[in-house]
């Protein structure tokens, strides 16, 4: 992580249709950084996640990717940046394989031929996240899991500096989280900005280098793991405390109790 | 055994069902005669026997327009259930049948004089009814489920006026019967050259765009994520589509089921890349409509069944199977 900023909100309005779910967001995002964007339902954090990704368009605002207006990226030039990977993706009757090559999307000509390159991406983008196994599999006969790594490594594909995950542990049991984390964490180590969504405190204080804690649309604090809990913030906004556990001599959230 | 295997031996079946078909139709009728006589006729120059005037003036046409029909409205419903992301869509469903109906009526009341306007009106009123169902659609967000909702109460609309035109003038309309069932009987090249050219068209755009319709079925968000400009394919499909159901529409008048049950065997067979399925259901959909039309010319000889009567008897209970396959549950949700 540097001190580079790679994309910055600015006074951002966002919601869907007459409705107002961002009411004032100004953030700047570092390069190579993984924020972890938290708090209570309903608090904005996806709307969040979109309008950053020009998923939803801003009712006021702007937002600059490498200096330039976000709104301003042709569709394929801004999915070479920017890639998203939804809270629920459809399932299509595809394989593993064949979902990896769609990241490829972005990359290609009118013809839509596959390029040795392409196929070279796709190979390392199955290898990174772990999918090689049950590269022929039909998604829809995949653990949610399987599933989970099957989307990221279509992501990884894509090859974009800055990835918005949003909640990529939902519905997974605590052996998969861990796993589906440990991928992020991979994958931000090869120098890529991570923008994702969490609901579980222990993983958000773990696997974060920022934390923006998000109420009514606002962001309540921005900061490292650190000092959001020692402040008490996470005491302030949820009412709880924490608990730890060393592993390789890193200290890790595990759970959470009310206070 | 390998995929690629697979695929050519199913792709040998297709073609040898076509031509089978494909002579079937061309050969089979209340009269009936040797493709070898007419062939000796035909080197021979014998352009005046009985066989060779059925061949050249009925069957031939005939069998052209089954082929053209079923293709285009099998590409059609495929193309709409892509871009609905809905497997229960098809032109019927969405509207666009009920729109071609409705201004092919609206043409045979207001203008009986001039019966050669009930299939000009028959397109256009599917493209419009497309058209708007789409601008409806992108009004409120453009979401699937709107489309689709969109399209039934659309549907809703046209098809009570459809029952009012039937009861207004009953003596206008009775002419539109075969028409609104479906039928390839009576039709002639100069009536089917122009369609045939269009559904060409329409076919040509649906594999040029067949790939976007692979990201398309990733869900809009993941699909506009990965750079496909989603609103814009949306459009072009549904237009491309309308265009394939209206010019089908215009010669064969407002056949049923085809759009909706040959992509589910597609799917069943090739699986879920467009690439493959826009082929297959052009070649299915034609095998299909060859089939039903000749199906109809024999079963009740020397009577003559319309080939929208046979698909709905063949096809009402395929799709009911369709629905309630456990086995197949899981690609029909």
């Amino acid at each position: 992580m540097n001190d580079e900023t790679i994309l910055s909100l600015h006074n951002v309005k966002a919601g869907y249709g007459m409705s107002t779910i961002l009411t004032d967001i100004s953030l700047e995002i570092k390069k190579g950084e993984i924020l972890t964007l938290a708090g209570c339902n309903g608090s904005g954090k996806s709307t969040l996640l979109k309008a950053s990704s020009r998923q939803i368009p801003l009712k006021s605002g702007e937002i600059l990717l490498k200096g330039k207006m976000l709104s301003s990226y042709p569709q394929k030039e801004l999915a070479k940046t920017i890639s998203f990977l939804t809270q629920m993706p459809i399932t299509p009757a595809i394989s593993v394989e064949n979902l990896t090559l769609h990241g490829r999307f972005p990359y290609l000509g009118f013809s839509r031929k596959i390029t040795k390159e392409d196929k070279e991406k796709v190979e390392q983008a199955m290898e990174m996240a772990g999918v090689v196994s049950f590269r022929k599999r039909d998604l829809r006969q995949l653990s949610g899991g399987e599933r989970q790594k099957a989307f990221l490594s279509m992501v990884i594909a894509q090859d974009t500096d800055v990835l918005f995950l949003d909640e990529p542990t939902t519905y997974l049991d605590i052996g998969k989280q861990f796993e589906i984390l440990d991928l992020v964490k991979k994958i931000n180590s090869e120098g890529k900005t991570i923008v994702m969504v969490l609901h579980d405190l222990a993983h958000v204080l773990s696997y974060s280098n920022r934390i923006a804690l998000m109420e009514k649309g606002k962001i309540l604090a921005l900061d490292s793991p650190e000092r959001i809990y020692e402040n008490g913030l996470l005491d302030t906004l949820f009412g709880v405390q924490g608990h730890f556990a060393e592993r390789e001599k890193v200290y890790y959230f595990t759970s959470f109790c009310k206070k | 055994m390998k995929t690629q295997s697979k695929m050519l031996i199913l792709s040998f079946i297709i073609i040898l069902l076509f031509v089978l078909t494909l002579c079937f139709s061309l050969f089979t009728g209340n009269t009936m005669f040797s493709p070898l006589k007419l062939w000796n006729d035909f080197i021979q120059g014998q352009s005046n026997t009985t066989e060779y005037r059925i061949f050249m003036y009925s069957r031939l046409p005939r069998t052209m327009a089954a082929i053209a029909a079923g293709a285009a409205l099998a590409v059609s419903g495929t193309l709409i259930q892509a871009v609905l992301n809905n497997a229960l869509a098809s032109p019927n469903i969405i509207g666009v049948s009920s729109g071609a109906g409705f201004f092919a009526l609206l043409s045979a009341s207001f203008f009986p004089m001039y019966p050669g306007l009930v299939p000009i009106s028959a397109f256009w009123g599917a493209l419009l009814t497309s058209m708007l169902i789409y601008l409806i659609a992108v009004k409120t967000g453009a979401s699937r489920i709107t489309l689709i909702l969109s399209g039934v109460a659309i549907s809703g609309i046209l098809s009570a006026g459809i029952d009012l035109i039937t009861i207004l003038y009953p003596d206008d309309v009775i002419g539109a019967t075969g028409f609104m069932v479906g039928s390839f009987s009576g039709i002639t090249f100069s009536s089917l050259f122009p369609a045939v050219f269009l559904i060409g068209i329409g076919i040509l755009f649906a594999f040029v765009f067949s790939y976007d319709l692979n990201i398309l079925a990733l869900g809009e968000s993941t699909a506009a994520s990965l750079g496909l400009r989603v609103s814009s394919l949306r459009l072009l499909v549904i237009t491309v589509s309308a265009l394939l159901s209206g010019a089908a529409v215009s010669f064969a008048g407002l056949l049923g089921f085809i759009g909706l049950i040959v992509p589910h065997i597609c799917r069943a067979l090739v699986g879920h890349d467009y690439r493959k399925l826009i082929f297959y259901a052009a070649a299915i959909g034609a095998i299909f409509a060859m089939l039903c039309d000749s199906l109809g010319k024999l079963l009740f000889a020397p009577f003559e069944v319309p080939v929208g009567i046979v698909l709905s008897f063949l096809g009402s209970p395929f799709f009911l199977f369709l629905l309630f396959a456990k086995k197949r549950g899981r690609i029909y949700e």
